[in-house]
């Protein structure tokens, strides 16, 4: 039951891989990274069940936020040109 | 009793899986990157609260149960967020939604 699951998030996964190789634009390659973000975090919680180890639900769980939190650093660098200045850059610049 | 709760977490869990590539398979195909933002959607919302939903009536215990809760939760304010970003970043990076203006009801200004 486990296994199918698993099975079928990993065909998930290979599909975002497929659209983040292919993507024409950046952002579909940001997409493609998210989606590959969240089905790694469901093939982790699913994996967690498969070998008894609740442990793996804390992985996920620090892991969905992660890749949130690396979706929006990378839109931020593309739309502003940088993730921001030090207090003496923007003093000094 | 336990044999209706593995056979309701089988359903949930494949059915889960099967809307995850369902998902996987729409931002392949979907034309237009917004609409694959659409696709992307619905990987987050039906393909993991129906897994999430299939593990939490597997958990034993409560606190993996709580997990699972949380996990979903934080997909839940997490991904929408993420979504309207990527959107946002795209809007303004010159990606032009595919509008097709032939004459219909939206586009008789």
């Amino acid at each position: 039951m486990f296994t199918t699951g698993l099975l079928l998030v990993l065909v998930t996964m290979a599909l975002a891989l497929i659209r983040a190789l292919r993507g024409p634009s950046l952002f579909d390659r940001i997409l493609a990274v998210n989606m590959f973000g969240t089905s790694t975090v469901l093939g982790i919680a699913v994996l967690g069940f498969v070998t008894d180890r609740p442990a793996f639900l804390d992985i996920a769980l620090v892991y969905a936020l992660i890749s949130f939190i690396t979706t929006i650093a990378t839109l931020k660098y593309f739309e502003y040109g940088s993730l921001g200045h030090g207090r003496r850059e923007r003093d000094s610049g | 009793m336990a044999l209706l709760l593995d056979v309701l977490s089988w359903i949930c869990l494949v059915g889960g899986g099967f809307f995850c590539v369902v998902g996987g398979i729409g931002v392949l195909r979907l034309p237009d990157f917004f609409s694959r933002l659409h696709a992307s959607g619905v990987i987050d919302t039906l393909g993991a609260g129906l897994v999430l939903f299939g593990l939490l009536l597997q958990a034993e215990s409560l606190d993996v149960a709580l997990r699972l809760v949380l996990i979903f939760f934080f997909l839940l304010f997490t991904v929408p967020t993420a979504t309207h970003a990527l959107a946002k970043s795209a809007l303004q990076g010159g990606l032009e939604p595919e509008v097709d203006d032939d004459g219909g009801a939206s586009s008789n200004s």
